[in-house]
Protein backbone atom coordinates (compact mmCIF):
# COMPACT_ATOMS: atom_id res chain seq x y z
CA UNK A 1 0.00 0.00 0.00
CA UNK A 2 1.31 3.42 -0.95
CA UNK A 3 1.54 6.39 1.39
CA UNK A 4 -1.62 8.57 1.42
CA UNK A 5 0.48 11.66 1.70
CA UNK A 6 3.21 11.41 -0.95
CA UNK A 7 1.82 8.47 -2.92
CA UNK A 8 5.37 7.28 -3.61
CA UNK A 9 6.70 5.29 -0.68
CA UNK A 10 5.28 2.19 0.91
CA UNK A 11 3.00 3.06 3.86
CA UNK A 12 4.24 1.63 7.12
CA UNK A 13 2.48 3.78 9.70
CA UNK A 14 -1.26 3.28 9.92
CA UNK A 15 -2.88 5.92 12.03
CA UNK A 16 -6.39 5.17 13.16
CA UNK A 17 -8.24 7.70 15.21
CA UNK A 18 -11.73 7.92 16.48
CA UNK A 19 -12.90 11.44 16.88
CA UNK A 20 -16.54 12.30 17.39
CA UNK A 21 -17.47 8.82 16.45
CA UNK A 22 -15.81 8.86 13.11
CA UNK A 23 -13.04 6.40 12.52
CA UNK A 24 -10.43 7.47 10.04
CA UNK A 25 -7.30 5.63 9.02
CA UNK A 26 -4.39 7.36 7.37
CA UNK A 27 -1.61 5.29 5.83
CA UNK A 28 1.76 7.01 5.79
CA UNK A 29 5.34 6.22 4.90
CA UNK A 30 7.82 6.77 7.75
CA UNK A 31 9.11 10.01 6.20
CA UNK A 32 5.65 11.59 5.90
CA UNK A 33 4.66 10.30 9.32
CA UNK A 34 7.70 11.99 10.82
CA UNK A 35 6.82 15.17 8.94
CA UNK A 36 3.36 15.09 10.51
CA UNK A 37 4.94 14.73 13.91
CA UNK A 38 4.08 11.08 14.27
CA UNK A 39 6.59 8.40 14.91
CA UNK A 40 5.78 4.77 15.47
CA UNK A 41 5.86 5.31 19.24
CA UNK A 42 3.21 8.01 19.40
CA UNK A 43 1.13 6.26 16.81
CA UNK A 44 0.84 3.16 18.95
CA UNK A 45 -0.31 5.28 21.85
CA UNK A 46 -2.93 6.79 19.59
CA UNK A 47 -4.39 3.51 18.54
CA UNK A 48 -6.96 2.58 21.13
CA UNK A 49 -9.18 0.66 18.75
CA UNK A 50 -6.65 -1.56 17.03
CA UNK A 51 -4.89 -1.93 20.36
CA UNK A 52 -7.88 -3.29 22.14
CA UNK A 53 -8.94 -5.42 19.24
CA UNK A 54 -5.53 -7.06 19.22
CA UNK A 55 -5.82 -7.44 22.96
CA UNK A 56 -9.28 -8.86 22.57
CA UNK A 57 -7.98 -11.43 20.13
CA UNK A 58 -5.25 -12.52 22.50
CA UNK A 59 -7.51 -12.60 25.54
CA UNK A 60 -10.14 -14.54 23.67
CA UNK A 61 -7.62 -17.05 22.36
CA UNK A 62 -6.15 -17.58 25.79
CA UNK A 63 -9.60 -18.07 27.22
CA UNK A 64 -10.85 -20.39 24.55
CA UNK A 65 -9.10 -23.36 26.10
CA UNK A 66 -10.55 -22.77 29.55
CA UNK A 67 -14.03 -21.41 28.86
CA UNK A 68 -15.98 -20.55 25.79
CA UNK A 69 -17.14 -16.97 26.15
CA UNK A 70 -20.35 -15.84 24.58
CA UNK A 71 -22.19 -15.44 22.38
CA UNK A 72 -24.31 -12.93 24.30
CA UNK A 73 -27.53 -14.67 25.27
CA UNK A 74 -29.52 -11.50 24.64
CA UNK A 75 -28.20 -10.12 21.34
CA UNK A 76 -26.08 -13.07 20.08
CA UNK A 77 -22.94 -10.99 19.58
CA UNK A 78 -19.89 -13.27 19.49
CA UNK A 79 -16.29 -12.53 20.45
CA UNK A 80 -15.56 -12.62 16.75
CA UNK A 81 -18.24 -10.00 15.95
CA UNK A 82 -16.75 -7.76 18.56
CA UNK A 83 -13.23 -8.22 17.24
CA UNK A 84 -14.36 -7.47 13.71
CA UNK A 85 -16.47 -4.38 14.41
CA UNK A 86 -15.15 -3.07 17.71
CA UNK A 87 -18.78 -2.74 18.82
CA UNK A 88 -20.74 -4.54 21.49
CA UNK A 89 -24.32 -5.51 20.76
CA UNK A 90 -26.21 -4.65 23.93
CA UNK A 91 -25.74 -3.71 27.59
CA UNK A 92 -25.76 -7.41 28.53
CA UNK A 93 -22.60 -7.96 26.43
CA UNK A 94 -20.71 -6.10 29.16
CA UNK A 95 -21.54 -8.94 31.56
CA UNK A 96 -20.90 -11.73 29.04
CA UNK A 97 -17.47 -10.41 28.03
CA UNK A 98 -16.70 -8.90 31.43
CA UNK A 99 -13.30 -10.52 31.93
CA UNK A 100 -12.00 -9.60 28.48
CA UNK A 101 -13.52 -6.15 28.68
CA UNK A 102 -11.82 -5.36 31.94
CA UNK A 103 -8.43 -5.92 30.32
CA UNK A 104 -9.43 -3.91 27.27
CA UNK A 105 -10.86 -1.02 29.27
CA UNK A 106 -7.70 -0.86 31.33
CA UNK A 107 -5.69 -0.54 28.13
CA UNK A 108 -7.91 2.08 26.55
CA UNK A 109 -8.73 4.20 29.57
CA UNK A 110 -6.13 3.16 32.14
CA UNK A 111 -8.96 2.20 34.48
CA UNK A 112 -12.13 0.15 34.68
CA UNK A 113 -13.91 2.25 37.28
CA UNK A 114 -16.44 4.89 36.45
CA UNK A 115 -15.52 7.95 38.52
CA UNK A 116 -18.11 10.25 37.03
CA UNK A 117 -21.59 11.12 38.12
CA UNK A 118 -23.63 8.24 39.47
CA UNK A 119 -26.76 7.76 37.47
CA UNK A 120 -29.93 7.26 39.47
CA UNK A 121 -32.62 5.51 37.45
CA UNK A 122 -36.04 7.11 37.41
CA UNK A 123 -38.31 6.07 40.27
CA UNK A 124 -42.00 5.50 39.83
CA UNK A 125 -42.56 8.59 41.97
CA UNK A 126 -40.46 10.69 39.62
CA UNK A 127 -42.25 9.22 36.64
CA UNK A 128 -45.61 10.09 38.16
CA UNK A 129 -44.51 13.63 38.95
CA UNK A 130 -43.23 14.18 35.45
CA UNK A 131 -46.50 12.87 34.02
CA UNK A 132 -48.40 15.38 36.18
CA UNK A 133 -46.10 18.17 35.08
CA UNK A 134 -46.56 17.15 31.48
CA UNK A 135 -50.32 17.33 31.86
CA UNK A 136 -50.11 20.77 33.44
CA UNK A 137 -47.78 22.05 30.73
CA UNK A 138 -50.23 20.93 28.07
CA UNK A 139 -53.04 22.71 29.95
CA UNK A 140 -50.88 25.82 30.23
CA UNK A 141 -50.18 25.72 26.52
CA UNK A 142 -53.90 25.53 25.74
CA UNK A 143 -54.71 28.32 28.21
CA UNK A 144 -52.11 30.59 26.62
CA UNK A 145 -53.35 29.77 23.15
CA UNK A 146 -56.88 30.63 24.26
CA UNK A 147 -55.52 33.86 25.81
CA UNK A 148 -57.01 32.80 29.14
CA UNK A 149 -54.22 34.44 31.13
CA UNK A 150 -55.89 34.14 34.53
CA UNK A 151 -56.13 30.41 34.18
CA UNK A 152 -52.59 30.29 32.76
CA UNK A 153 -51.29 32.06 35.88
CA UNK A 154 -52.97 29.50 38.14
CA UNK A 155 -51.51 26.61 36.18
CA UNK A 156 -48.09 28.25 36.19
CA UNK A 157 -48.24 28.41 40.01
CA UNK A 158 -49.15 24.73 40.18
CA UNK A 159 -46.20 23.87 37.95
CA UNK A 160 -43.88 25.96 40.14
CA UNK A 161 -45.12 24.17 43.25
CA UNK A 162 -44.35 20.75 41.82
CA UNK A 163 -40.99 21.92 40.49
CA UNK A 164 -40.11 23.42 43.88
CA UNK A 165 -40.96 20.05 45.42
CA UNK A 166 -38.34 18.48 43.18
CA UNK A 167 -35.70 20.95 44.27
CA UNK A 168 -36.58 20.54 47.96
CA UNK B 1 -41.48 19.77 19.16
CA UNK B 2 -41.79 21.29 15.75
CA UNK B 3 -40.80 19.44 12.61
CA UNK B 4 -37.81 20.67 10.68
CA UNK B 5 -38.36 22.59 7.48
CA UNK B 6 -35.32 24.04 5.78
CA UNK B 7 -37.19 26.77 3.93
CA UNK B 8 -38.49 28.40 7.10
CA UNK B 9 -35.27 27.78 9.08
CA UNK B 10 -32.39 28.63 6.73
CA UNK B 11 -29.85 29.17 9.52
CA UNK B 12 -30.93 26.07 11.46
CA UNK B 13 -28.37 24.99 14.05
CA UNK B 14 -25.82 27.66 13.21
CA UNK B 15 -25.87 29.81 16.37
CA UNK B 16 -22.32 28.73 17.13
CA UNK B 17 -21.08 30.69 14.11
CA UNK B 18 -21.70 34.05 15.75
CA UNK B 19 -18.17 34.20 17.24
CA UNK B 20 -19.60 35.48 20.52
CA UNK B 21 -17.69 33.04 22.74
CA UNK B 22 -14.36 33.49 24.55
CA UNK B 23 -11.19 33.43 22.38
CA UNK B 24 -13.33 33.07 19.26
CA UNK B 25 -10.56 34.67 17.17
CA UNK B 26 -8.62 31.40 17.69
CA UNK B 27 -11.15 28.79 18.83
CA UNK B 28 -14.06 28.29 16.46
CA UNK B 29 -16.22 26.05 18.59
CA UNK B 30 -16.45 23.83 21.65
CA UNK B 31 -18.52 20.69 21.56
CA UNK B 32 -19.40 18.33 24.40
CA UNK B 33 -21.35 15.18 23.81
CA UNK B 34 -22.62 12.42 26.07
CA UNK B 35 -23.31 8.88 24.85
CA UNK B 36 -26.31 7.15 26.44
CA UNK B 37 -28.25 3.96 25.77
CA UNK B 38 -31.63 2.75 26.96
CA UNK B 39 -32.01 -0.40 29.02
CA UNK B 40 -33.84 -3.25 27.37
CA UNK B 41 -32.86 -2.65 23.75
CA UNK B 42 -29.89 -3.86 21.73
CA UNK B 43 -27.41 -1.14 20.73
CA UNK B 44 -28.00 0.45 17.34
CA UNK B 45 -25.67 -1.95 15.43
CA UNK B 46 -27.79 -4.89 16.56
CA UNK B 47 -31.16 -3.16 16.61
CA UNK B 48 -33.91 -4.23 14.22
CA UNK B 49 -36.13 -1.58 12.63
CA UNK B 50 -38.81 -2.27 15.27
CA UNK B 51 -36.27 -1.72 18.09
CA UNK B 52 -35.12 1.52 16.50
CA UNK B 53 -38.69 2.74 16.15
CA UNK B 54 -39.40 1.89 19.81
CA UNK B 55 -36.24 3.68 20.96
CA UNK B 56 -37.19 6.77 18.96
CA UNK B 57 -40.77 6.75 20.28
CA UNK B 58 -39.65 6.31 23.90
CA UNK B 59 -37.11 9.13 23.74
CA UNK B 60 -39.40 11.39 21.79
CA UNK B 61 -42.18 11.04 24.31
CA UNK B 62 -39.85 12.26 27.06
CA UNK B 63 -38.47 15.06 24.89
CA UNK B 64 -41.95 16.39 24.24
CA UNK B 65 -42.30 16.94 27.99
CA UNK B 66 -38.84 18.41 28.56
CA UNK B 67 -38.94 22.10 29.48
CA UNK B 68 -35.42 22.53 28.15
CA UNK B 69 -36.48 21.35 24.72
CA UNK B 70 -39.84 23.10 24.64
CA UNK B 71 -38.77 25.11 21.60
CA UNK B 72 -36.82 22.32 19.92
CA UNK B 73 -37.05 21.19 16.34
CA UNK B 74 -36.86 17.55 15.35
CA UNK B 75 -35.27 16.44 12.10
CA UNK B 76 -36.26 12.97 10.97
CA UNK B 77 -33.30 11.91 8.88
CA UNK B 78 -35.36 9.66 6.59
CA UNK B 79 -37.47 12.63 5.57
CA UNK B 80 -34.50 14.70 4.41
CA UNK B 81 -33.41 14.77 0.81
CA UNK B 82 -29.88 13.48 0.19
CA UNK B 83 -28.74 17.09 -0.25
CA UNK B 84 -30.32 18.18 3.04
CA UNK B 85 -28.57 15.27 4.74
CA UNK B 86 -25.23 16.50 3.41
CA UNK B 87 -26.08 20.02 4.58
CA UNK B 88 -26.63 18.77 8.14
CA UNK B 89 -23.21 17.16 7.95
CA UNK B 90 -21.64 20.36 6.59
CA UNK B 91 -23.18 22.24 9.52
CA UNK B 92 -21.49 19.84 11.97
CA UNK B 93 -24.93 18.94 13.35
CA UNK B 94 -24.89 15.24 12.59
CA UNK B 95 -22.28 12.54 12.27
CA UNK B 96 -21.80 10.35 9.20
CA UNK B 97 -22.89 7.47 11.39
CA UNK B 98 -26.34 9.04 11.95
CA UNK B 99 -26.80 9.28 8.18
CA UNK B 100 -25.82 5.62 7.79
CA UNK B 101 -22.27 6.19 6.52
CA UNK B 102 -21.92 4.62 3.09
CA UNK B 103 -25.00 2.50 3.61
CA UNK B 104 -28.57 3.59 2.99
CA UNK B 105 -30.25 6.02 5.35
CA UNK B 106 -31.09 4.14 8.55
CA UNK B 107 -34.67 4.08 9.81
CA UNK B 108 -35.87 6.07 12.83
CA UNK B 109 -32.76 8.18 13.26
CA UNK B 110 -33.29 11.78 14.22
CA UNK B 111 -31.60 15.02 15.17
CA UNK B 112 -33.12 17.36 17.75
CA UNK B 113 -31.90 20.94 18.16
CA UNK B 114 -33.13 23.54 20.61
CA UNK B 115 -33.77 26.90 19.00
CA UNK B 116 -32.93 28.92 22.13
CA UNK B 117 -29.98 27.12 23.69
CA UNK B 118 -27.06 25.51 21.87
CA UNK B 119 -28.09 21.99 22.88
CA UNK B 120 -29.55 19.05 21.06
CA UNK B 121 -29.27 15.35 20.53
CA UNK B 122 -28.97 12.60 17.99
CA UNK B 123 -31.25 9.57 18.29
CA UNK B 124 -30.32 6.10 17.03
CA UNK B 125 -26.78 6.99 16.21
CA UNK B 126 -24.10 4.46 17.20
CA UNK B 127 -25.65 4.86 20.66
CA UNK B 128 -29.36 5.38 21.22
CA UNK B 129 -28.78 8.87 22.45
CA UNK B 130 -26.00 11.34 21.85
CA UNK B 131 -26.66 14.53 23.79
CA UNK B 132 -24.61 17.41 22.50
CA UNK B 133 -23.89 21.04 22.98
CA UNK B 134 -22.03 23.10 20.39
CA UNK B 135 -21.03 26.62 21.36
CA UNK B 136 -19.04 29.48 19.92
CA UNK B 137 -15.43 29.94 21.02
CA UNK B 138 -13.62 28.30 23.87
CA UNK B 139 -15.99 27.42 26.72
CA UNK B 140 -15.61 23.81 27.81
CA UNK B 141 -17.17 24.29 31.26
CA UNK B 142 -20.16 26.27 30.08
CA UNK B 143 -20.72 23.81 27.23
CA UNK B 144 -20.47 20.86 29.62
CA UNK B 145 -22.99 22.43 32.01
CA UNK B 146 -25.48 22.91 29.18
CA UNK B 147 -25.34 19.28 28.13
CA UNK B 148 -25.22 18.03 31.73
CA UNK B 149 -28.41 19.81 32.64
CA UNK B 150 -30.16 18.30 29.62
CA UNK B 151 -28.83 14.89 30.67
CA UNK B 152 -30.15 15.34 34.23
CA UNK B 153 -33.51 16.22 32.79
CA UNK B 154 -33.77 13.28 30.40
CA UNK B 155 -32.03 10.80 32.71
CA UNK B 156 -34.65 11.37 35.39
CA UNK B 157 -37.22 9.86 33.05
CA UNK B 158 -35.34 7.56 30.70
CA UNK B 159 -33.89 4.30 32.05
CA UNK B 160 -30.26 4.42 30.86
CA UNK B 161 -28.04 1.34 30.64
CA UNK B 162 -25.68 1.95 33.55
CA UNK B 163 -23.21 -0.43 35.23
CA UNK B 164 -21.95 0.01 38.78
CA UNK B 165 -18.33 -0.45 37.67
CA UNK B 166 -18.21 0.55 33.99
CA UNK B 167 -20.61 3.48 34.20
CA UNK B 168 -22.73 4.34 31.16
CA UNK B 169 -22.63 1.42 28.73
CA UNK B 170 -21.92 2.27 25.13
CA UNK B 171 -21.71 0.31 21.93
CA UNK B 172 -18.00 1.02 21.60
CA UNK B 173 -15.97 0.48 24.80
CA UNK B 174 -13.89 3.56 23.95
CA UNK B 175 -16.89 5.67 25.04
CA UNK B 176 -18.10 3.94 28.19
CA UNK B 177 -18.01 5.40 31.71
CA UNK B 178 -18.90 9.06 31.43
CA UNK B 179 -19.70 8.75 27.72
CA UNK B 180 -18.23 12.23 27.50
CA UNK B 181 -16.30 13.53 24.53
CA UNK B 182 -15.34 17.19 24.57
CA UNK B 183 -13.71 18.67 21.51
CA UNK B 184 -12.46 22.04 20.49
CA UNK B 185 -12.00 23.25 16.90
CA UNK B 186 -8.98 25.49 16.90
CA UNK B 187 -7.17 27.64 14.31
CA UNK B 188 -3.38 27.47 14.61
CA UNK B 189 -1.71 29.31 11.72
CA UNK B 190 0.92 30.86 13.99
CA UNK B 191 2.16 27.50 15.20
CA UNK B 192 2.09 26.11 11.65
CA UNK B 193 4.06 29.06 10.24
CA UNK B 194 6.62 28.95 13.04
CA UNK B 195 6.84 25.14 12.58
CA UNK B 196 6.05 24.57 16.24
CA UNK B 197 2.87 22.70 15.49
CA UNK B 198 4.26 19.15 15.58
CA UNK B 199 5.83 19.69 18.96
CA UNK B 200 2.58 21.05 20.34
CA UNK B 201 0.44 18.31 18.85
CA UNK B 202 2.82 15.63 20.04
CA UNK B 203 2.63 17.14 23.51
CA UNK B 204 -1.16 16.93 23.36
CA UNK B 205 -1.14 13.20 22.66
CA UNK B 206 1.14 12.61 25.62
CA UNK B 207 -1.34 14.06 28.09
CA UNK B 208 -4.34 11.95 27.18
CA UNK B 209 -5.82 14.09 24.44
CA UNK B 210 -6.09 13.36 20.73
CA UNK B 211 -5.97 15.74 17.83
CA UNK B 212 -7.08 15.52 14.28
CA UNK B 213 -6.46 17.95 11.48
CA UNK B 214 -9.41 19.10 9.42
CA UNK B 215 -8.92 17.31 6.13
CA UNK B 216 -10.16 18.47 2.77
CA UNK B 217 -10.37 16.40 -0.37
CA UNK B 218 -6.83 15.10 0.05
CA UNK B 219 -4.87 14.11 3.11
CA UNK B 220 -3.53 17.61 3.71
CA UNK B 221 -4.72 19.49 6.74
CA UNK B 222 -6.60 22.47 5.37
CA UNK B 223 -7.12 25.92 6.79
CA UNK B 224 -4.78 25.27 9.74
CA UNK B 225 -7.75 23.87 11.66
CA UNK B 226 -7.32 21.19 14.29
CA UNK B 227 -9.73 19.37 16.52
CA UNK B 228 -8.53 18.48 20.01
CA UNK B 229 -10.53 16.11 22.22
CA UNK B 230 -10.22 13.88 25.26
CA UNK B 231 -9.11 10.35 24.51
CA UNK B 232 -10.46 8.51 27.54
CA UNK B 233 -13.94 8.54 29.03
CA UNK B 234 -13.60 6.13 31.96
CA UNK B 235 -11.70 6.46 35.26
CA UNK B 236 -12.00 10.23 35.59
CA UNK B 237 -14.91 12.44 36.57
CA UNK B 238 -16.61 14.65 34.01
CA UNK B 239 -15.24 17.76 35.74
CA UNK B 240 -11.70 16.37 35.60
CA UNK B 241 -12.00 15.52 31.90
CA UNK B 242 -13.37 18.96 31.09
CA UNK B 243 -10.87 20.85 33.23
CA UNK B 244 -7.96 18.89 31.80
CA UNK B 245 -9.00 19.64 28.22
CA UNK B 246 -9.63 23.25 29.18
CA UNK B 247 -6.21 23.61 30.76
CA UNK B 248 -4.28 22.05 27.88
CA UNK B 249 -6.20 23.83 25.13
CA UNK B 250 -5.80 27.06 27.10
CA UNK B 251 -2.05 26.52 26.88
CA UNK B 252 -2.25 25.83 23.16
CA UNK B 253 -4.18 29.08 22.68
CA UNK B 254 -1.45 30.85 24.64
CA UNK B 255 1.32 29.25 22.47
CA UNK B 256 -0.58 30.29 19.38
CA UNK B 257 -0.78 33.89 20.61
CA UNK B 258 2.95 33.85 21.34
CA UNK B 259 3.74 32.42 17.90
CA UNK B 260 1.67 35.18 16.30
CA UNK B 261 3.49 37.80 18.36
CA UNK B 262 6.84 36.38 17.20
CA UNK B 263 5.74 36.46 13.56
CA UNK B 264 4.57 40.05 13.88
CA UNK B 265 7.80 41.06 15.53
CA UNK B 266 10.19 39.25 13.16
CA UNK B 267 8.38 39.42 9.85
CA UNK B 268 5.63 42.05 10.00
CA UNK B 269 5.58 42.78 6.27
CA UNK B 270 5.58 39.11 5.32
CA UNK B 271 2.56 38.49 7.54
CA UNK B 272 0.74 41.61 6.46
CA UNK B 273 1.36 40.74 2.82
CA UNK B 274 0.17 37.17 3.32
CA UNK B 275 -3.03 38.31 5.00
CA UNK B 276 -3.87 40.94 2.38
CA UNK B 277 -3.07 38.57 -0.50
CA UNK B 278 -5.45 36.03 1.01
CA UNK B 279 -8.12 38.69 1.27
CA UNK B 280 -7.47 39.97 -2.25
CA UNK B 281 -7.74 36.51 -3.78
CA UNK B 282 -10.97 35.73 -1.96
CA UNK B 283 -12.41 39.12 -2.83
CA UNK B 284 -11.71 38.83 -6.56
CA UNK B 285 -11.19 35.20 -7.58
CA UNK B 286 -13.62 33.81 -10.17
CA UNK B 287 -13.13 30.17 -9.21
CA UNK B 288 -12.27 28.74 -5.82
CA UNK B 289 -11.68 25.12 -4.88
CA UNK B 290 -12.85 24.33 -1.35
CA UNK B 291 -9.38 23.53 0.00
CA UNK B 292 -7.93 26.68 -1.52
CA UNK B 293 -10.73 28.77 -0.03
CA UNK B 294 -10.17 27.25 3.42
CA UNK B 295 -6.47 28.05 3.27
CA UNK B 296 -7.18 31.64 2.21
CA UNK B 297 -9.83 32.04 4.90
CA UNK B 298 -7.17 31.00 7.38
CA UNK B 299 -5.10 34.00 6.26
CA UNK B 300 -8.09 36.30 6.67
CA UNK B 301 -8.93 34.85 10.08
CA UNK B 302 -5.32 35.49 11.15
CA UNK B 303 -5.47 39.03 9.78
CA UNK B 304 -8.64 39.77 11.74
CA UNK B 305 -7.22 38.41 14.96
CA UNK B 306 -4.06 40.52 14.54
CA UNK B 307 -6.12 43.55 13.50
CA UNK B 308 -4.25 43.75 10.20
CA UNK B 309 -7.55 43.71 8.34
CA UNK B 310 -10.45 46.08 9.07
CA UNK B 311 -13.04 43.44 8.20
CA UNK B 312 -15.03 41.29 7.66
CA UNK B 313 -16.12 40.04 11.09
CA UNK B 314 -15.20 36.54 12.26
CA UNK B 315 -18.92 35.77 11.96
CA UNK B 316 -18.80 36.46 8.22
CA UNK B 317 -15.74 34.21 7.85
CA UNK B 318 -17.51 31.45 9.80
CA UNK B 319 -20.61 31.76 7.65
CA UNK B 320 -18.59 31.54 4.46
CA UNK B 321 -16.92 28.39 5.75
CA UNK B 322 -20.34 26.72 6.11
CA UNK B 323 -22.26 28.16 3.16
CA UNK B 324 -19.45 27.71 0.61
CA UNK B 325 -19.53 23.93 1.02
CA UNK B 326 -20.82 21.81 -1.84
CA UNK B 327 -24.27 20.83 -0.57
CA UNK B 328 -24.98 24.40 0.54
CA UNK B 329 -23.94 25.77 -2.86
CA UNK B 330 -26.17 23.24 -4.62
CA UNK B 331 -29.06 24.16 -2.35
CA UNK B 332 -28.58 27.84 -3.17
CA UNK B 333 -28.60 27.20 -6.90
CA UNK B 334 -31.33 24.55 -6.60
CA UNK B 335 -29.55 21.95 -8.69
CA UNK B 336 -26.65 19.58 -9.00
CA UNK B 337 -23.37 21.26 -9.87
CA UNK B 338 -20.25 19.86 -11.52
CA UNK B 339 -16.99 20.39 -9.69
CA UNK B 340 -16.01 23.35 -11.88
CA UNK B 341 -19.46 24.89 -11.44
CA UNK B 342 -19.10 24.42 -7.68
CA UNK B 343 -15.80 26.30 -7.72
CA UNK B 344 -17.36 29.14 -9.70
CA UNK B 345 -20.41 29.36 -7.42
CA UNK B 346 -18.13 29.24 -4.39
CA UNK B 347 -16.18 32.23 -5.71
CA UNK B 348 -19.43 34.12 -6.32
CA UNK B 349 -20.62 33.45 -2.76
CA UNK B 350 -17.31 34.51 -1.21
CA UNK B 351 -17.07 37.68 -3.34
CA UNK B 352 -20.62 38.67 -2.53
CA UNK B 353 -20.21 38.06 1.21
CA UNK B 354 -17.00 40.09 1.36
CA UNK B 355 -18.43 42.92 -0.75
CA UNK B 356 -21.45 43.13 1.55
CA UNK B 357 -19.19 43.19 4.59
CA UNK B 358 -17.11 45.98 3.03
CA UNK B 359 -20.11 48.14 2.30
CA UNK B 360 -21.56 47.65 5.77
CA UNK B 361 -18.18 48.58 7.33
CA UNK B 362 -18.03 51.65 5.08
CA UNK B 363 -21.53 52.80 6.04
CA UNK B 364 -20.74 52.32 9.72
CA UNK B 365 -17.61 54.49 9.59
CA UNK B 366 -19.33 57.29 7.66
ZN1 LIG C 1 4.93 9.43 2.14
ZN1 LIG D 1 -25.31 -8.49 23.89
Amino acid sequence: MLCDHCGKNEAEVHLTQIVDNEMTTVHLCPACAAEKGLDAGTVTKNLPLSDFLAQMGKAALADEEATIVGPCTYCHTTVDDFRRTGRLGCPHCYSVFETQLRAILRRIHGSTYHMGKVYVPPTSEAAERSARLAGLRRKLQRAVEAEDFERAAVIRDQIREIEAGIEG
Amino acid sequence: MRLFELRSMPDFGLNWLDASGPDSDIVLSTRVRLARNLQGYPFSVRAKPADRAAVLATIREVLERSAQLADAVIVEIERLSPREQRMMLERHLVSRELLGGDRETPSSSALVVSMQKPVGLMINEEDHLRLQSLTSGFGPRQTWHLVDSLDEDLGSELPYAFHHEFGHLTSCPTNCGTGLRASVLIHLPGLVLTKEIHKVLQGITQVGLTFRGLYGEGSEVIGNLFQVSNQTTLGKSEDDLIDHLGKIVGQVVEYERQARAVLLRDAPYVIEDKVWRAYGLLRHARSLAFDEMMNLLSGVRLGLSLKLLPGPSVYVVNRIMIYAQNAHLEEASAGTLSSSELDIQRAVLVRTALAEAESSTASRTE
